[in-house]
C-alpha cells in the first residue's frame, strides 16, 4: 500500500528568496547609464593639404570657454544662463539678419511640406587645457538644450507633439530639418598647463 | 433568526504565507534582469557632472568605459593625486588607449563594430587637458563615437 508522502514545508523559500533578493538590490546599479552623445571629426590625413574649409563668417559661432572657466560666445563675454538664448536666436535668425546664419531651402525627404529652410549655422566649441570639465559638459549641456528646445518647438508647430512623443521616422525629419551642427575645434595650446 | 447566530467561538483562520514567496521571487527576476554588475573595480574617484539634456545609451554591451579621475585614498601613495586615467583594472597612460581600444574592438563581434561607443567617464573637476588628449588619441584609433558620462541634476 501506496506511503501517503508528506508535504514539503516550503515555508522557508520565501527566506532563500530574500536572501537573494537582498543581494540584488544591493549590487545593481540601475539605469545609472546616461550622457551626452557625440561624435568626434576624424584625425585630417598628415599627406593631405590643410584646406580652409569655406564656411561664411556669419555661418559659424565660437563658443571659446577660458581656463578660468568664463565663456565667450563669438567676441563677448557670456554668462551660461544667456547661452542657451543667444545659441537659439544664432541657430533661427528671426529676423534674417545679415550677421547671423544664412538658411538653405532643403528637401527633406519624409517631410509633408518637402522642404524647409534648414539653417547652415554651425557652433563651434574650443577651450583651453585648464578649463574645468564642469564648465566643460554645463556649456555642451547648454548648447544640446538650445536644440532640443528647437527641435520640441518645431515638433509642436509640425506635428502637435513633443520631439520624444514621434516615432522614429518623423524624428529622423526632424533631426534633418534642425540640425545639431556641433564641432569640437582642434585643441590650442594657450593658457599654462595644468 | 437563530440561522445566522453564530454558533460558539470561531477560531481566526491564519493567514497564509505561501503566496509571499511567489511575490518575494517576483521582485528577486525583476533586480536580476535589470541588474549589471560591476565587473572592474573603480581605482578612481569619480563624480560626474550634472547635465539635465542627458540620454540613455542604447547598447550597453557596446561600451567601452575610460575612466579619468584622481586615484581613490587606497593608490595615492603609488599614484599621487593627479588624475590619472583607468582602462579596465589598471591606470593607464594616454599611449596606451590605442591598445585598449583595438582590444576592445576586438572583443565586439564583427557588424557590431562600427557601432562601438567610447564613454569618457570623468570626474567634475579634472581640468580639460587630459580629457583632451584622450580626445586626440581615440581620434587617431578613429574610435569616433564617444559620449560624455553625467548625471541628472537632483531636483
Amino acid at each position: 500500500m501506496a506511503k501517503k508522502t508528506p508535504a514539503i514545508n516550503s515555508s522557508s523559500t520565501a527566506d532563500i528568496a530574500f536572501l537573494l533578493l537582498c543581494y540584488f538590490l544591493m549590487t545593481t546599479t540601475m539605469g545609472s547609464h546616461l550622457g551626452l552623445n557625440r561624435r568626434l571629426p576624424p584625425m585630417p590625413d598628415p599627406s593631405q593639404k590643410v584646406e580652409d574649409q569655406k564656411i561664411n563668417r556669419r555661418n559659424i559661432i565660437v563658443v571659446k570657454i577660458n581656463s578660468s572657466d568664463k565663456i565667450y560666445a563669438g567676441t563677448e563675454a557670456i554668462d551660461v544662463t544667456q547661452l542657451k538664448d543667444k545659441i537659439k536666436e544664432f541657430l533661427t535668425n528671426p529676423a534674417n539678419d545679415p550677421s547671423l546664419p544664412e538658411k538653405e531651402i532643403q528637401e527633406i525627404e519624409g517631410y509633408s511640406k518637402g522642404t524647409y529652410a534648414v539653417s547652415k549655422g554651425v557652433i563651434s566649441l574650443q577651450n583651453d587645457r585648464g578649463t574645468s570639465y564642469q564648465a566643460y559638459i554645463a556649456v555642451q549641456n547648454e548648447l544640446v538644450k538650445a536644440v532640443n528646445e528647437l527641435r520640441d518647438d518645431f515638433c509642436m508647430r509640425e506635428f502637435g507633439k513633443k520631439y520624444n512623443a514621434l516615432d522614429e521616422d518623423t524624428q529622423g525629419v526632424v533631426r534633418k530639418c534642425i540640425p545639431q551642427n556641433i564641432s569640437e575645434a582642434e585643441p590650442k595650446d594657450v593658457g599654462k598647463r595644468r | 433568526m437563530s440561522r445566522f447566530k453564530n454558533s460558539g467561538k470561531k477560531e481566526m483562520p491564519g493567514i497564509t504565507s505561501s503566496s509571499l514567496s511567489d511575490i518575494v521571487f517576483m521582485l528577486l527576476f525583476f533586480f536580476m534582469v535589470t541588474t549589471q554588475m560591476r565587473d572592474t573595480e573603480q581605482k578612481v574617484k569619480i563624480t560626474t557632472p550634472e547635465a539635465s539634456e542627458v540620454v540613455k545609451l542604447d547598447r550597453k554591451d557596446l561600451n567601452s568605459y575610460i575612466n579619468i579621475g584622481s586615484p581613490t585614498l587606497a593608490y595615492q601613495q603609488m599614484f599621487g593625486t593627479e588624475p590619472r586615467i583607468q582602462l579596465n583594472d589598471s591606470f593607464r597612460t594616454t599611449d596606451e588607449i590605442r591598445d585598449f581600444i583595438a582590444a576592445e574592438r576586438e572583443s565586439k563581434s564583427e557588424k557590431d563594430r562600427s557601432l562601438m561607443t567610447v564613454s569618457i567617464k570623468a570626474d567634475q573637476d579634472v581640468r580639460m587637458g587630459i580629457i583632451t588628449d584622450v580626445k586626440q588619441e581615440l581620434r587617431r584609433c578613429s574610435a569616433l563615437k564617444i559620449m560624455y558620462t553625467a548625471r541628472r541634476p537632483a531636483k
